[in-house]
């Protein structure tokens, strides 16, 4: 795959040449996440509140106590599964899009499809905050746009109507912002791939008698399907943390917390509730959960035969 | 393409316009509610026009909250970790790619793995972490912009490190056998002529490390509580108040949090969906 495979010579020295080189990012790396990683860890073993935090009180040792409590506890299998859905609703959504986009794209002449493109790089530059506030105000029950449009074209109940209140439209609410800042991404990549595929391969692909449709299934797909797997990744990974979005949107969690996901949920219960061991333990489910995310998709690069490094 | 050009084009274009339309119309909603004077913002009649802009808001912004400070700490610690981030990953790509050692592999999965670490989870030891190295450097400890820095250079590094790796991997190694015959040692190879030519991946990389820093939330709330070290997503979030929020204002802070990434994105787009495909690629 890379051409530093190809080099056959190799110098002496090499291993120490690399270690000087890797030298700064490793530290960096293990100082600020290879060690916090150990501590939350180890925090999630411990009774840890504010007395400990604050007041230097000792520590108690507490074995898998905060999971138990976690797992007896009927909010936090609630915030999971809602968590799930809402990251693969995301994911669904913005691969849709950003696919259905890309195709559209590749089917347009320069001018509208340079506009797209603009448009797209402005969502997609849009920080989390900034879009999260902008969607809020839109959907505002009284000063928003959406309502008084709604509104004008006969839907009066929809008068101050409160896209917050309810949890399934809030979460809808969110999922569209979510959808709107991160399908430029997939729509990128998925863009490059498709002018990338050689215009012999579908030429011939017509020449066989195959449909478009045919082509694009039996020949674009199976050309675009590592990039899609990545941007199907990168997406999972991306959604299933979400905490901005979340919490300035739904203002931290919703009506009685009914749209928390798994990251407000930890943050709320550490440094609002100040129990950290708590936190902490919430904080490995999910690590746990990406990193089972992650080998599977390293088993799918594997099983694709593609090399590493 | 011509298999996929047909009758149907130009109702395609024309949907394309109009999806191009809806997809940047918040933007412009966000730029124009920033403009309006304050009556025609809490109207509940909005109009997609104003007729009597005004730059009220962005005055009130910029000198009731002390906005300015928050727009410079935000700057700082983005071209901090930018800087940083550069010289770091570009230096492990390199190591990465043109050196043959053991371990190698093992690093590139850890790599990968790093990537997919649930950063937010780390809020919890990241800020004890940073309470103890503010003990003996202040500078990098809990409400300092070092802080910031520090959490958002680990964070950023295994995505650029991975990302110039594929960079650094499409220069020949003839060039650099070419170079040593020359008589040039590795590292006066590395920097004088694999950094240059590795420049459009650096600065792909560079802008995501901004934007990351830039767009941060969770760790400016939790590790800075106090106003001077205050970063922009939390100054926008004074205007939210329970009987009325200042929309105005909150619109004016977001069009100014927005326009930096705006500029940096439009001016390195090439350059950025390229270094995309080149990481993706790799």
């Amino acid at each position: 795959m890379s051409a530093g495979d190809g080099m056959t010579t190799t110098r002496r020295g090499d291993a120490l040449a690399a270690a000087r080189y890797l030298a700064p990012a490793a530290l960096v790396l293990v100082g600020l996440l290879g060690y916090p990683m150990y501590q939350l860890v180890l925090i999630s073993f411990y009774d840890y509140g504010q007395e400990q935090a604050s007041a230097g009180a000792p520590l108690t040792f507490i074995g898998f106590d905060n999971y138990q409590r976690l797992f007896s506890e009927p909010q936090f299998w609630g915030v999971l599964g809602q968590t799930v859905a809402f990251a693969a609703a995301c994911v669904a959504g913005t691969l849709l899009v950003g696919g259905a986009l890309a195709v559209l794209a590749s089917r347009v002449r320069a001018v509208p499809r340079t506009l797209l493109f603009l448009a797209a790089l402005g969502a997609w530059a849009t920080p989390a905050v900034a879009g999260s506030t902008v969607w809020l105000f839109l959907f505002d029950a009284d000063l928003g746009l959406v309502n008084e449009v709604l509104v004008g074209l006969g839907i009066h109940d929809m008068a101050g109507y409160s896209w917050t209140y309810d949890k399934l439209v809030a979460f809808a609410l969110v999922a569209g912002e979510v959808i709107w800042c991160s399908f430029p991404f997939v729509m990128v990549t998925l863009y490059a791939g498709i002018r990338a595929i050689p215009a012999e391969v579908l030429e011939a692909a017509t020449l066989d008698g195959a449909s478009t449709w045919r082509a694009t299934r039996s020949v674009v797909l199976p050309l675009l399907r590592p990039l899609i797997a990545v941007a199907t990744i990168q997406s999972i990974i991306w959604d299933f943390k979400l905490f901005t979005q979340i919490y300035v949107m739904t203002g931290g969690g919703g009506v009685a917390g009914q749209n928390l996901v798994l990251n407000v949920y930890a943050y709320q219960q550490a440094f609002a509730a100040s129990d950290y061991g708590l936190g902490s333990a919430i904080g490995v489910v999910m690590t746990v959960v990406l990193l089972v995310v992650t080998l599977f998709y390293l088993r799918a690069l594997r099983r694709r035969g593609e090399e590493l490094a | 393409m011509r298999w996929l050009r047909r009758p149907g084009r130009a109702a395609a274009e024309v949907l394309t316009v109009v999806i191009a339309g809806v997809v940047a119309f918040p933007l412009y909603w966000m730029v124009l509610t920033a403009l309006k004077p304050e009556g025609e913002v809490l109207s509940a009649n909005p109009r997609p026009w104003t007729l009597a802009p005004t730059w009220d808001n962005f005055h009130r912004v910029l000198t009731v909250s002390g906005f300015g400070r928050f727009f410079l700490n935000s700057v700082v610690v983005a071209l901090v970790v930018v800087a940083l981030s550069l010289v770091l990953s570009f230096l492990a790509a390199v190591a990465l790619t043109r050196f043959r050692f053991r371990g190698r592999t093992v690093l590139l999965v850890m790599l990968l793995v790093a990537q997919m670490v649930p950063v937010e989870a780390l809020t919890i030891p990241l800020f004890f972490v940073m309470r103890i190295v503010g003990e003996t450097a202040p500078v990098f400890g809990v409400n300092h912009l070092g802080s910031l820095v520090l959490v958002h250079l680990a964070f950023s590094l295994p995505f650029a490190v991975w990302m110039l790796r594929g960079f650094v991997a499409a220069v020949p190694v003839e060039l650099e056998e070419a170079a040593a015959l020359d008589g040039a040692s590795r590292f006066r190879f590395t920097w004088q002529v694999l950094f240059p030519i590795v420049a459009p991946g650096l600065v792909a990389s560079s802008v995501l490390s901004f934007i990351h820093a830039w767009n941060d939330f969770l760790f400016a709330k939790t590790f800075v509580t106090v106003e001077e070290s205050q970063t922009l997503p939390l100054a926008i979030l004074v205007f939210f108040k329970p009987d009325q929020n200042d929309w105005g204002a909150i619109m004016a802070g977001s069009t100014l949090m927005t326009i930096p990434v705006l500029v940096f994105f439009v001016l390195v787009q090439r350059r950025l969906v390229s270094g995309l495909a080149g990481a993706v690629k790799g």
